[in-house]
């Protein structure tokens, strides 16, 4: 499949990286000539200097031949026209574009028929949902769905005295009292695909496959107290911390929004008048400490410097603050970060790639390919939800008679409406979707690839 | 300062007010009323000379037209308006002093209806309609007018604007469609088309037609002069309930029926102007129906009374069907309030404005909790919009150059003796325009019998309370005449 990504930003290298390592044709276009030469260098791509909306730059990208377009310039008007040119010159093409403009996010399903575009994404939006669900069940440092809603993979943290703490997961199903399955645990900074005899202990963050309706119960058999989240402080007032205050507004939570423009600060009190906005500099302790950080129910750190969102974060933990997320740019520090009490990490990049990532993949092949794919435990591992069909292998069988590869993992098997939290005797059958769980560098395209 | 402009301006008002004192003199031939036909005829031509006078003398002005031109402009016009407007009472000796003619001309025109006469129904007819009519003309006012007509129509270039913005009541003044004229012209045709409306409704009812049409120009304007000594209260009730209705419909703001004839329903129901209005008049009215229970024989009574007495004072009209003044301190007390509340803005009513309340009272909840939290940034919105932080300064200057000038002209009335009451009454009610105070000025009385000084400033008031402080108080200002700074000129 040939792919043109206009825009050799953040996104557009993460993109290149996923992209070409998962063997599409790329071509990449971008103004800055020099961008464009290192990442030549590294990845197997073309790449055409130009501006992406000029009908010449995108001929000379292969805008005929080309399957899917990704518009993903820092600039809206830039993607957006981009994508309407493309679709001029070669109707048949698939449109991505990148639109974060609050101003135009009203209108998004029209512009999306208007402009005939495929699909569109906004980062900020993305991240304030993906933040917004954290907030929904404090304790999940993580939530990724599956099927629809109906099953999450979260991500916890096992605490010292945690009832959780020197359990074997056979014993589990004692103390949580409902079907869950724990697909994979971060020691020490490495993932580990657990057995039965493992034990948990402290320190360790596991990722656990679980019906979404049992959140609750899990939570609170888990001892994990979880009260409503009714007041949050969101560090920085850009774009997702719009988003993000204007559905916790909704919701009917309290939001105090600290930013250091005067100027923004005046527009969000404009167009929030149920939030509480304040100016001044987040990093400085008395302000936080003027706003009530020790007795606020959550801390969402979400100014543009990745540095200072960590520092305030920190504060957060010493203050004791129940629920901390932390938005950062980049995650390639991870190791180092794992080791600090900062709660959730959010990054809008990253997200906003993922989405791009499952559309090109549902895109290539409707059948047998991959419906979702979330990267779990750092990156370290990879959820996938597959559709059994007719192609596929071993239906029928019991699952412990089946030769996996090694650090793959079927955790979840949905018959129709039904779900099942999978033992050794399941079994999957034609029509029915299971998520598997794969080890680090493991990309799986087709279901059949799991098996030896 | 561009006097040959100012001049231009003033000589085209001159002409409407000539060219609507035609109506009075023609009446005044019909029904053979000599001296006072003399008198029309008279104050025509000295108009008519003027006028024509000063646009010979203005030709070829330069067209360009700064914010404070426009403000000078529209207290000057106003002010040659009334010292030429009152020359038909004076010539045709109805009114025999000058300065009473002058302040019942001046009521007239701010629409205030405070009258020094105590006997009307003494007065010839044209002369009546004249007294009225002033109220109409001066409700939507008369460079509105100019506008609308087009006297500078297609080669003005935006400056007009400054003018409307001087003229109209309101914080807020903005043009309901992009071309000035056009935006004059819908004012003017929804006002028109209401008052008729009124004269229809007043004419089912029983009226006669010259009194119909005197009481609607009354109350378009809201003014208050009335035809009768005893005002609205010797017609029947349905005529009273007619004229509550209109008094109210007259002081909403005429955005309102723009945007109800755009269709935007909805807009007009979120309006919290409006909404604040309908609020404050409901409220009073039943308050002031419980208090002066008893005072009337049945309930429906009461409640009409109560209802055309809150309309009549919110609206600043001035019409009474009963004399508040014998009502119980509480209920004068709301009629005080009602006084200084006033209509909406962008209406034909006065007083110190619904909008304004609104910004001062949202602004003064801003401070006090800057001052809990001095760090939280928040902003003033009305109707989901955000107040400029300049609007929000010049409403609390308004209400600074308010009090203070109420103040002052209490001082200067007060040295005539009368008692407290009717000093601040008489002040409160010619700065809002709206016409009866209370005892010594109170619906029954008249401001006959106060001295020339305290008519003078009582007069001041009334055009400053018209105009909006601003255009009068810069016409005492040095700088506006480039006493210090002459380059400026």
């Amino acid at each position: 499949m040939k792919i043109i990504i206009a825009g050799d930003g953040k996104v557009g290298a993460i993109l290149t990286r996923q992209l070409s390592a998962e063997g599409y044709d790329l071509t990449l276009i971008d103004a800055n000539l020099k961008v464009l030469e290192s990442t030549e260098e590294r990845y197997d791509i073309m790449a055409v200097q130009g501006n992406c909306a000029s009908m010449e730059v995108l001929e000379q990208a292969g805008i005929r031949e080309a399957d899917l377009l990704i518009a993903v310039t820092n600039a809206d008007e830039v993607n957006l026209l981009c994508c309407m040119t493309a679709h001029g010159m070669n109707p048949d093409i698939h449109t991505i574009a990148r639109i974060r403009n609050p101003e135009y996010t009203e209108q998004i399903y029209k512009m999306q028929n208007l402009f005939a575009l495929s699909m569109m994404i906004n980062p900020e939006r993305q991240a304030a949902l993906e933040i917004e669900r954290l907030l929904k069940y404090p304790g999940f440092l993580k939530r990724d769905t599956f099927a629809k809603g109906r099953v999450e993979i979260v991500e916890l943290r096992v605490e010292a005295g945690h009832k959780l703490c020197n359990i074997a997961l056979n014993d589990l199903y004692n103390i949580v009292k409902c079907k869950i399955l724990v697909c994979t645990v971060i020691r020490n900074g490495k993932a580990v695909a657990p057995g039965g005899n493992f034990v948990l202990m402290e320190g360790d963050r596991i990722f656990v496959t679980a019906p979404a309706n049992v959140l609750t119960m899990l939570l609170k058999n888990l001892g994990i107290i979880t009260h409503k989240v009714k007041r949050v402080i969101l560090c920085g007032g850009g774009r997702v911390s719009y988003y993000l205050a204007q559905s916790l507004i909704k919701n009917g939570i309290g939001v105090q929004i600290v930013e250091q423009d005067y100027d923004r600060c005046i527009h969000l009190a404009n167009a929030l008048p149920h939030a509480s906005v304040i100016h001044g500099d987040a990093s400085r302790e008395f302000l936080l400490d003027n706003e009530g950080i020790s007795d606020c129910d959550a801390l969402v750190t979400l100014t543009g410097v990745d540095e200072m969102n960590i520092i305030i974060s920190l504060y957060g933990s010493s203050c004791k603050v129940p629920q901390i997320i932390t938005k950062l740019g980049r995650l390639e520090n991870n190791t180092i970060l794992d080791s600090l009490p900062i709660g959730s990490i959010i990054s809008p990049k990253e997200l906003s790639c993922n989405h791009i990532v499952r559309y090109v993949r549902a895109m290539e092949n409707q059948t047998g390919a991959a419906l979702t794919i979330h990267t779990i435990a750092d990156g370290q591992a990879e959820a996938v939800e597959f559709m059994v069909d007719k192609d596929t292998l071993h239906c029928g069988e019991p699952l412990k008679k089946l030769k996996l590869k090694k650090n793959v993992l079927i955790v979840c098997i949905m018959h129709g409406m039904k779900l099942d939290i999978p033992n050794g005797d399941s079994c999957f059958e034609y029509g029915d979707t299971v998520i598997v769980v794969t080890g680090a560098g493991r990309v799986v395209y087709q279901l059949n690839d799991i098996f030896e | 300062m561009n006097y040959k402009m100012m001049g231009r301006f003033i000589g085209h008002i001159l002409l409407v007010e000539a060219v609507f004192m035609v109506v009075p003199l023609i009446i005044s031939l019909f029904h053979d009323e000599d001296i006072v036909c003399i008198g029309f005829a008279a104050s025509l031509c000295v108009i008519l000379a003027v006028a024509l006078l000063l646009l010979v003398l203005c030709r070829g002005s330069k067209r360009s037209f700064k914010a404070r031109e426009g403000l000078v402009c529209v207290g000057v016009s106003w002010i040659v308006m009334s010292l030429l407007g009152c020359l038909p009472f004076y010539i045709s000796r109805e009114i025999p002093s000058y300065l009473d003619a002058l302040f019942e001309t001046v009521s007239g025109f701010t629409t205030t209806g405070a009258s020094i006469l105590s006997e009307v129904e003494e007065l010839s007819m044209s002369i009546l309609y004249w007294r009225s009519f002033t109220h109409w003309l001066g409700g939507m006012g008369v460079l509105v007018f100019v506008l609308a007509v087009g006297a500078f129509g297609e080669r003005s270039k935006g400056f007009t604007v400054h003018l409307l913005r001087a003229e109209s009541p309101g914080p807020q003044v903005g043009k309901l469609v992009p071309k000035m004229k056009k935006t004059a012209e819908i004012l003017y045709l929804i006002y028109i088309a209401l008052t008729i409306v009124n004269i229809a409704f007043l004419l089912f009812g029983g009226m006669p037609l010259f009194d119909a049409v005197c009481t609607a120009f009354g109350t378009a304007g809201t003014g208050g002069f009335g035809i009768k000594n005893d005002s609205i209260a010797g017609y029947s009730p349905y005529i009273q309930n007619v004229c509550t209705v209109f008094m109210l419909l007259f002081g909403v703001n005429f955005s309102c029926y723009y945007l109800l004839l755009l269709r935007q329903f909805y807009s007009v129901l979120k309006d919290e102007e409006l909404r604040l209005y309908l609020g404050v008049v409901i409220g009073s009215i039943v308050l002031i129906t419980l208090d002066v229970r008893g005072f009337y024989g049945t309930l429906g009574e009461t409640v009409r009374h109560a209802a055309f007495q809150v309309a009549s004072i919110v609206t600043t009209t001035g019409f009474a069907t009963t004399d508040f003044d014998l009502w119980p301190d509480f209920s004068k007390a709301v009629i005080l309030g009602l006084m200084v509340i006033g209509a909406c803005a962008g209406s034909t009513g006065g007083g110190f404005k619904c909008a304004r309340i609104l910004i001062v009272v949202r602004g003064l909840r801003r401070n006090l909790r800057r001052a809990i939290s001095p760090q939280k940034v928040q902003v003033v919105r009305i109707n989901n919009h955000m107040i400029d932080e300049k609007v929000l300064e010049n409403a609390n200057a308004y209400l600074a150059a308010y009090v203070l000038i109420l103040f002052f002209s209490f001082i200067l009335v007060s040295v005539d003796q009368f008692s407290i009451t009717t000093n601040f009454t008489a002040v409160l009610s010619c700065f809002n325009n709206i016409g009866p105070g209370l005892e010594a000025v109170g619906p029954t009385c008249n401001y006959g019998d106060f001295s020339w000084l305290s008519k003078l400033v009582l007069i001041v008031d009334m055009l400053a309370g018209r105009l909006e402080i601003f255009p009068i108080l810069i016409l005492f200002s040095r700088s506006t005449w480039g006493v210090f700074n002459r380059k400026s000129g």
